[in-house]
């Protein structure tokens, strides 16, 4: 009974790489339902609506809070090289590159990306999903796709106001409150970003958080047990999953980008 | 039906105000511009450029008036830099440029100096006078050999 510790690692193993591969099937799936019409145009704005507009609130005030934040720890740094004329980079470069895209992803996965394993998830409790096979209608078409495909074009533009009002609140405590120079800010900033390295770096990252969070969340959902411990699962695991996914892919798109 | 079309407005707000954020990022951040043959193009070959970098500041005065466009290599191993000057600015035929730094960690950044001459640069145009970036090891390096040789 020695090797029972070696076979439940055994067990692991095989059950992360089977959820793997349904994963990458899942998502080829979606993928080839996303290129063939119809369109549902209509679906994919309501869950616009859902995925894009009722995240606003969050994405905004938390950017600004991010924002005034770099501010304050960036100036309290810079003022003792006698630097405090490199704030706008400072906040700037710090937040298109790594907080803005990462933060967001983090918040639309715990605000969202929960939303829609629960929500399929339930649709697979009260056998919704296997009503509309009945009626010869593909869930993965008229249920994932229109989530999906939302959550791929929210998050770059979520992420794009969130560094936004992220440098507004930078603007904020090193113009305003500590009594800088505006001008100084925003030309330190205009002359430190890079449009490819630095901006088209980070649309690249939301673009690919956006992806991963569709990904894991509506399958989470779609293959949640059909009871109420696992639709709850579902959106733990989406949480989960779906942020330590963001923070590993993070690695790699910098280094891809940046080699 | 109402809920529905004050939705599709929210939504048609929220991808407006998005792609006004990439917008900014892009075009003012990231100086993704596209000049429809608005300034004009002046070089000027440095012994020295330190590490001046593309899209620095180009300043009269204190004033700026263009940015760095690029910065390359002579047939005679010299750095060459393109400046990128705003049209209207009538820059006299022997105006000077040097490189100057902005604070202690600052970056660098090209001071013109007007000149006298009536006839002024035109596109293409060369500057004839520069002043190299000042790099201060060489300095350090310059003083000590001096104090050796004081002290001998």
């Amino acid at each position: 009974m020695t090797a029972e510790p070696i076979a439940q690692l055994g067990r692991l193993a095989t059950r992360f790489v089977l959820d793997l591969g349904r994963l990458t099937t899942f998502g080829s799936l979606v993928t080839g339902a996303a290129g063939t019409p119809p369109l549902r145009a209509r679906r994919i704005l309501d869950e616009l609506y859902a995925v894009g507009v009722l995240s606003v609130p969050i994405i905004g005030a938390s950017g600004l809070v991010v924002g005034l934040v770099l501010g304050l720890q960036g100036h309290n740094t810079l003022v003792r090289f006698g630097a405090e004329e490199n704030l706008g980079a400072v906040v700037g470069l710090t937040l298109i590159r790594e907080l803005g895209p990462v933060l967001t992803a983090l918040l639309v996965t715990g605000r969202a990306g929960s939303a829609i394993a629960a929500e399929i998830g339930a649709m697979v409790v009260t056998e919704q999903l296997d009503g509309l096979r009945m009626m010869s209608i593909d869930p993965l078409d008229f249920v994932v796709k229109p989530k999906a495909v939302a959550m791929v074009l929210a998050m770059p533009l979520l992420a794009a106001l969130f560094i936004v009002l992220g440098l507004a609140g930078g603007y904020l405590v090193g113009v305003v409150f500590v009594g800088g120079d505006g001008g100084i800010y925003l030309s330190s900033l205009e002359s430190a970003v890079e449009f490819r390295e630095d901006v088209v770096g980070s649309f690249i990252k939301a673009g690919v958080f956006g992806t991963l969070v569709a990904l894991i969340s509506t399958y989470r959902g779609f293959t949640s047990e059909p009871n109420a411990a696992g639709v709850s699962a579902a959106t733990t695991s989406t949480v989960v999953v779906g942020s330590v996914a963001i923070l590993v892919f993070n690695y790699f798109v910098t280094a891809l980008w940046r080699f | 039906m109402k809920e529905s079309a004050l939705r599709d407005v929210l939504v048609g707000l929220f991808v407006l105000a998005g792609l006004a954020a990439v917008a900014y990022l892009s075009v003012t951040l990231g100086g993704f511009t596209y000049r429809g043959g608005g300034g004009m193009l002046i070089t000027a070959t440095f012994d020295e450029v330190g590490s001046l970098k593309p899209r620095a500041p180009v300043v009269i005065g204190g004033v700026k008036v263009g940015q760095i466009k690029a910065i390359g290599l002579t047939a005679d191993l010299r750095a060459r830099v393109t400046l990128d000057i705003d049209s209207g600015v009538a820059l006299p035929a022997d105006s000077s440029a040097s490189i100057l730094t902005s604070g202690v960690l600052g970056d660098q950044y090209i001071a013109l100096e007007p000149g006298a001459e009536q006839d002024t640069l035109k596109d293409g145009g060369e500057i004839q006078y520069t002043q190299s970036a000042v790099i201060l090891e060489r300095l350090i390096g310059k003083v000590v050999e001096n104090l050796g040789a004081d002290s001998e």
